[in-house]
């Protein structure tokens, strides 16, 4: 607003940009066969998995990376990527916490993720993801007594093989896109998930990913499976160290939900964004998919995408079951130099299927934020309806923001209904609360988390406030 | 209170406030009048800081202290409360949380703890009381689809919470039915008091008629083109500006 106060405002710099000393396991780089056989052999996998794995290898070989989404970035050289990298002492998982190394309990402590029995956030079962390796989930015990399984996806395919087998890569196929095929090739940990018929899952789960080493990619897997009448409300989180380059994160996250089953999937994406230059940061190419599998089932993403140097995902939900409904509620903000490429598939099969899409995407300093989207319905698919509505706040004069809404309608009885906006965060708005005695950040941050209450209002109560910091302070620095 | 001296303003490059010079004593209440375009709200928000506003020349002095050179923030903690004639809607925030929000940024400011949601209850619904608002209003979006009248309740009660050195009503009369228009005379002089100054900004006598100013002025091209007592206002009523 004025030139004076625009020095007050120096950017915060990123609370999590600290790096764990720890001695860490890596294995050589590069990406080969004798790479995903040791990451194999690191997991203690059945031969069936390593097969799956060596599938999906072969199939990387034929495929080109995707070049349509409006991003900028140098070509990632992947023969010159860590693959694995585990703190010393952890590739055999601790058996309790007092296993764990002190370092990495003290990092989750300065995250705000205490992983100590006494000090654990009530109602909240954590898997903690550090590199490529589960340190720690608490509340397993308590969940195990439901018959609720919770834990690394490289105990599950040791100990849960007949679910692992029949559901991985059911929704998410090894010949799916670059990056999801890289991904089915080394994915190295992440969290599974099952909650057997007829249970509420009755606290939230949630997974912390932690990228600690330098120059390794992380490829996290998550699968969750939601049996008949079941629930479960599941959160991630992210964040990394603050370094030059560019590390690259390349998750897959599959859920099924089948007859009557309902899945919630939150996440807060706050991975290292980069500079106010622009240098270094993640770059988070990520494919998140949900199947209603079943009748009357509900699968809903509420995402909070506020880091990453590169964002690029969508995670979508296919209506394969009747009367199943599919729901997504994003809040994207960009800043400096960062880019977003984000948004959801609606894949109408069933009929009387129904989605929901609600797009909160927030521009500031040079940033480009884009909605991109699909709402697809099929022949059978009677009686399905859409709802979009995509909203772009801009903050300054520099940053741009797209809306992309793609449609395929095959069916006669369906509908789509679609409402854009894009404003420019007021000089009104903000000189009113300015002379109620609120400073600009204060200000800015009222009007932007106003702006995104729709969807703020989606994540579990646990995480709400937190979300709300981190939207103010994703946009620090960005007015004057 | 407030000495303002030679004060010289333009907007978009048009110079709309024009040499003027007025001081307000504590204690006192003074409305300003004139016909549109006259600068009457050039005056509220220059005073308030509104960057759109531009000051070419002149001086401020708000209680000792140079007020042009303090930021919109800094006027409103220092006790500047300037209601708006066209009060903005900020979409997403719950009137309840808003009002809390910046009456706690004024507490924090003279050293006071934030309030606590039950204590900020209670007084909400004893300020709402006087203005007849129903509580139901606070959990409506800041301003976000009031009626007219609703709107300039609102700034009225915000004046209320924050409690003012310094008062500055843009028009606030306009858009007010008579009830409305009575209950905002009634809060407005309850917190008259030998501490707090008033600007009055209006069209219309009505408005006086309840309050009584000490001193009336009328503004012709951003100037006082005369000064009086609260018979002046009367007589303008009658006879017009020309």
């Amino acid at each position: 607003m004025s030139k004076v106060s625009k020095d007050n405002f120096k950017q915060e710099s990123y609370k999590y940009g600290f790096v764990t000393d720890i001695e860490s396991e890596t294995i050589p780089r590069g990406l080969n066969e004798d790479i995903i056989k040791i990451i194999s052999a690191k997991k203690n996998e059945p031969e069936w998995m390593l097969e799956w794995r060596m599938k999906a290898f072969q199939r990387l070989k034929s495929m080109k990376v995707p070049e349509w989404a409006k991003v900028k970035f140098k070509k990632i050289d992947l023969q010159s990527l860590y693959y694995y990298s585990a703190p010393k002492g952890h590739e055999d998982r601790p058996k309790s916490l007092d296993e764990v190394d002190p370092k990495l309990i003290e990092t989750y402590n300065k995250l705000g993720i205490p992983l100590t029995e006494q000090k654990m956030l009530a109602g909240v079962a954590v898997d903690a993801v550090f590199d490529s390796v589960s340190v720690a989930t608490t509340f397993k015990g308590k969940l195990n007594e439901m018959g609720i399984i919770f834990c690394p996806i490289s105990e599950a395919i040791q100990n849960h093989p007949e679910l692992v087998k029949k559901y991985l890569g059911s929704v998410i196929p090894i010949t799916d896109h670059f990056y999801a095929t890289l991904n089915s090739a080394v994915f190295t940990d992440g969290s599974f998930v099952y909650i057997p018929k007829g249970v509420k899952c009755p606290m939230e789960l949630s997974t912390y990913f932690r990228i600690n080493a330098s120059e390794t990619g992380q490829f996290e897997r998550t699968l969750i499976i939601a049996d008949e009448d079941s629930y479960v409300s599941y959160l991630e989180g992210c964040t990394a160290p603050m370094r030059d380059e560019n590390q690259l994160h390349a998750a897959n996250v599959e859920l099924i939900a089948l007859d009557n089953a309902e899945i919630k999937y939150s996440t807060v994406q706050n991975w290292y964004p980069g500079d106010e230059d622009g240098k270094g940061g993640i770059y988070n190419f990520v494919t998140k998919r949900g199947l209603c599998k079943g009748k009357n089932s509900k699968i809903s993403w509420t995402q909070i995408e506020t880091g990453s140097a590169i964002t690029w995902k969508y995670p979508s939900c296919i209506l394969r079951g009747d009367n199943s409904i599919g729901e997504f509620y994003s809040v994207a903000i960009t800043n400096n130099y960062q880019q977003a490429d984000t948004g959801t598939k609606m894949i109408h099969l069933g009929k009387n299927t129904k989605s929901k899409i609600i797009s909160k995407g927030i521009s500031a300093g040079h940033s480009t934020n884009t909605y991109r989207g699909l709402v697809s319905f099929h022949p059978k698919a009677e009686n399905a309806t859409n709802f979009t509505q995509c909203d772009s706040l801009l903050v300054g004069d520099n940053c741009k923001a797209n809306t992309i809404p793609y449609t395929e309608n095959s069916s006669n009885s369906s509908s789509i209904n679609h409402e854009a906006t894009t404003s420019k965060i007021s000089e009104e708005q903000l000189f009113y609360c300015l002379q109620r005695g609120l400073n600009e950040e204060e200000a800015q941050s009222l009007i932007v988390n106003g702006f995104c209450k729709e969807v703020l209002q989606k994540l579990p109560m646990e995480f709400a406030v937190e979300a709300q910091k981190l939207v103010s302070i994703s946009l620090e620095g960005s007015i004057g | 209170m407030i000495e303002i001296k030679n004060l010289n303003v333009s907007v978009e490059e048009n110079k709309i406030l024009n040499n003027l010079s007025l001081t307000v004593k504590t204690g006192e209440v003074h409305a300003i009048m004139g016909p549109n375009g006259s600068g009457k709200s050039t005056i509220a928000h220059t005073l308030a800081g509104n960057p759109n506003y531009i000051v070419e020349s002149g001086s401020v002095n708000f209680n000792n202290k140079n007020l042009l050179e303090m930021e919109p923030t800094e006027r409103s903690l220092e006790g500047l409360f300037l209601a708006f004639q066209y009060p903005i809607e900020i979409p997403g925030v719950s009137n309840a949380s808003y009002l809390r929000q910046i009456l706690n940024s004024h507490r924090k400011h003279q050293g006071l703890e934030p309030i606590d949601a039950a204590e900020f209850l209670k007084l909400l619904k004893e300020k709402s009381a006087l203005l007849k608002m129903p509580m139901e209003m606070h959990s409506r979006f800041v301003n976000s689809g009031f009626s007219g009248g609703e709107k300039k309740k609102n700034e009225v009660l915000q004046m209320d919470l924050l409690n003012p050195k310094l008062i500055i009503m843009d028009e606030t009369d306009s858009g007010l039915d008579v009830d409305a228009l009575k209950l905002t005379a009634d809060v407005v002089n309850q917190m008259r008091s030998e501490k707090r100054s008033l600007i009055i900004v209006t069209h219309y006598l009505r408005l006086l008629e309840y309050i009584k100013p000490d001193y009336v002025h009328i503004f012709q091209n951003g100037q006082i083109i005369e000064s009086g007592d609260h018979t002046l206002a009367s007589r303008i009523d009658k006879e017009g500006y020309e």
